[in-house]
């Protein structure tokens, strides 16, 4: 977006067609200086101007275009911004601390409203809006010596003042400490701002302002850098694995706190509210108020992509303030493993009575209720063990091999008497474990049907199989848990 | 001309001391802005208001920069469309040219608040949506004909969504200017300020008004604005 910087570049040269009278030496400059003179460049989010490489102040002017344009706001929506520099946020200004900065502040014709400007790196009246009130088609000047390094707002302070920042006029001034910040890889300019259409969010459409929603403040879109997917897909911050990434977080506002997070990633250091020291380390989630900044850096270990979210989940989820940090290169499974497995889970031995109730005949639900637990250290006696294993009996076999364990002639094999069961006690274990189909012979009568697999606990398993083995006469053993559990 | 009858008009800003309400009396008002046509017969007669021998201390450079000569409209000023570019001293001169006057603020207001079908526009949803429904869209690049719109319950168009119109007194309104200062305004109705004296904090629209009048000087000729004469009975 170089026609930007261009342009100021442009209308400083054409000097504006200011009135005279207002300016200490009436020539339409500030005050002069013995500072060399320079011309901001200014970038749209989410680029921000490279760092200050000077040691001394200068004397810096802001050419800044405030025009009214219709701009996407989501897929289909259309709004009217209000903006500095033709983009929402409006465009970053950098300087450094100590710099006598001259703001031009120009009102395109088109443009219906006035317009001026309140920056939060300014001491003076109104920072800075008391002087620059600006008709369409005329331009405003005034100078301010940054006298303190910081992230600042900067917004139009033109009433009413809800409405020109809920419309786009907001934006980021950085004055840069003297000393510089250390060096990191990427730079990036994110700001949040809420809108409030009179549509919902996602009605197609020139969307007009709403006021009412304004006043109860209760925007239809929060979003960052103007959109809703301003910083989304293939407009994604990147970034490369091991790099350290700086943004430059802004909150216009008007009204929301933003609770800024980037999913999958920690804050390492945080300057809040833009300040010039860090004030916290290691952080999730930042409170950044409305008319408030900070810088954050992170470091970007793994790849992956990282949305930036306002963790109010109803803004992220909902009204559109969700971004994108794309980072590509090789992965580190120590610092983040991915998906090891995923195996199949049916519950645990401690289902409620609930549960136990809620089982059908036939279905393999595990049926063990609490009261079915083996205390530690306490070894049930068969008396137990066959009661135990008649109430599960009595929820999933009975159904086939009926309760009195007769079976159903030519169909499911009987239980009571069984030759097959008492002759070989690891395969009887094996049935209600794996299943059994295919031709049998039991006491002398062939049966050829399917039985399920029973998912029974070890535990469930040997006490049934104990209760069928000593009830109705039979007197086949007793089946142990270990048992079961060595026949997997 | 609609006959618009006395009324009130209830200022936006103001100190514990002054009325909440203004009494107006009835006048007469255009019932539409005037026209490229209109002002081009009163710059014929009135070759001192022509654009190239206009004086700079009445008008400043931009004034009728969208007429393509002195005495000819061309394809950016519509002959019925509004007259905009024009400063304040040229809408005066204007209007007793032709045996009228500016209104005055509270004359013009006290018109705006009609609605459609009351005398509170405030009342109506289709007043107010034609009021934002018209700062929602950036200015076209040529104006509709002046008189289109649809009439309000005096029979007066177009007041509240063609163009900003100049009313006499449009100093009042100002907020703050450093250079500006007049006697008894509190310069700090700037910015944060700019709500304590504040009486209605929703009426969006005067809002608008206010500060796009506060903004001007007497010389401006800004593109959306306009003018519209009245006389008093």
């Amino acid at each position: 977006m170089l026609l930007a910087a261009w342009a100021c570049i442009g209308m400083a040269a054409m000097g504006g067609c200011s009135r005279a009278s207002k300016t200490p030496d009436n020539s339409g400059n500030a005050t002069t200086s013995k500072l060399p003179v320079e011309y901001a460049l200014l970038l749209p989010a989410p680029s921000v101007p490279g760092s200050v490489e000077r040691s001394h102040p200068s004397h810096v002017i802001v050419d800044l275009e405030v025009r009214e344009v219709v701009r996407h706001l989501a897929s289909g929506v259309d709004y009217t911004f209000w903006t500095f520099g033709g983009d929402v946020p409006g465009l970053f200004i950098r300087v450094r601390e100590g710099d006598l900065v001259e703001i031009r502040l120009h009102n395109h014709p088109s443009s219906k409203l006035p317009h001026n400007i309140d920056l939060h790196a300014v001491i003076g009246p109104g920072g800075g809006a008391a002087s620059t009130i600006t008709a369409p088609g005329h331009t405003s000047t005034f100078s301010f010596t940054a006298l303190h390094p910081g992230l600042f707002v900067y917004h139009c302070g033109t009433a009413p003042v809800p409405m020109h920042v809920a419309n786009g006029m907001y934006g980021l001034i950085f004055v840069e400490p003297k000393g510089g910040l250390p060096p990191v890889d990427h730079e990036y300019y994110v700001m949040q701002g809420e809108v409030y259409t009179a549509g919902r969010f996602g009605e197609e459409g020139l969307q007009a302002f709403d006021p009412d929603k304004a006043n109860d403040e209760r925007p239809a879109y929060v979003v960052f850098n103007g959109s809703v997917d301003s910083i989304t897909g293939d407009k994604a911050l990147k970034a490369k694995v091991g790099q350290t990434v700086r943004i430059f977080f802004g909150n216009g506002g008007p009204n929301l706190t933003s609770s800024f997070h980037v999913i999958g990633e920690i804050l390492d250091e945080v300057l809040g509210d833009g300040g010039s020291r860090v004030t916290e380390r290691d952080v999730q989630t930042i409170s950044v108020a409305p008319g408030s900044a900070a810088i954050v850096e992170l470091k970007v270990p793994v790849p992956g992509t990282f949305v930036l979210v306002d963790h109010a989940l109803s803004r992220a989820f909902g009204k559109g303030a969700l971004g994108m940090l794309k980072v590509t290169g090789p992965e580190d499974s120590g610092i983040y493993s991915g998906k090891i497995s995923d195996t199949e889970y049916g519950g645990t031995a401690s289902e409620t009575v609930a549960a136990r109730s809620e089982a059908r005949p036939g279905s393999i639900l595990p049926v063990a209720a609490p009261e079915d637990i083996d205390q530690p250290g306490v070894v049930p006696t068969l008396e137990v063990r066959k009661e135990r294993g008649r109430k599960t009996y009595l929820m999933a076999c009975f159904a086939c091999h009926q309760p009195d364990g007769r079976g159903l002639p030519g169909i499911f094999p009987p239980l009571a008497g069984s030759d097959f069961l008492k002759a070989d006690k690891a395969r009887a274990i094996k049935i209600p474990l794996m299943g059994l189909n295919g031709p049998v012979v039991v006491n002398g009568k062939p049966f050829n049907n399917i039985m399920p697999p029973q998912a029974f606990t070890d535990r469930q398993i040997a006490d049934v199989l104990t209760y069928v083995m000593n009830s109705w006469g039979n007197d086949f053993g007793t089946v142990s848990p270990d048992e079961v559990k060595q026949a997997h | 001309m609609a006959y618009v009858p006395a009324g009130v008009y209830s200022p936006l800003f103001g100190g514990k001391n002054s009325p909440r309400q203004v009494g107006v009396p009835a006048f007469f008002l255009d019932v539409r802005p005037v026209t490229n046509a209109e002002f081009l017969g009163f710059v014929r007669a009135n070759p001192n208001w022509r654009r190239s021998d206009v004086s700079p201390i009445f008008a400043e450079s931009g004034y009728l920069g969208n007429w393509s000569g002195d005495l000819e409209l061309g394809p950016r000023a519509q002959a019925d469309s509004p007259v905009v570019q024009v400063s304040w001293f040229a809408a005066r001169a204007y209007a007793r040219w032709r045996g009228m006057r500016l209104p005055t603020t509270a004359e013009w207001e006290r018109a705006a608040s009609a609605g459609f079908m009351t005398e509170n526009g405030s009342t109506e949803a289709a007043y107010r949506e034609a009021v934002l429904k018209w700062l929602s869209v950036p200015a076209p690049l040529r104006l509709p004909p002046a008189g289109s719109g649809r009439p309000d319950v005096f029979g007066v168009r177009d007041l509240v969504d063609l163009v900003w119109e100049w009313v006499d007194d449009f100093n009042t309104a100002r907020l703050a200017d450093e250079s500006g200062d007049a006697p008894g305004l509190d310069s700090n109705l700037v910015c944060g300020a700019a709500g304590a004296g504040v009486r209605d904090f929703t009426n969006y629209p005067a809002f608008l008004r206010s500060e796009f009048r506060s903004s001007l000087d007497a010389t401006y000729a800004v593109p959306s604005l306009g003018f519209r004469c009245a006389r008093s009975p």
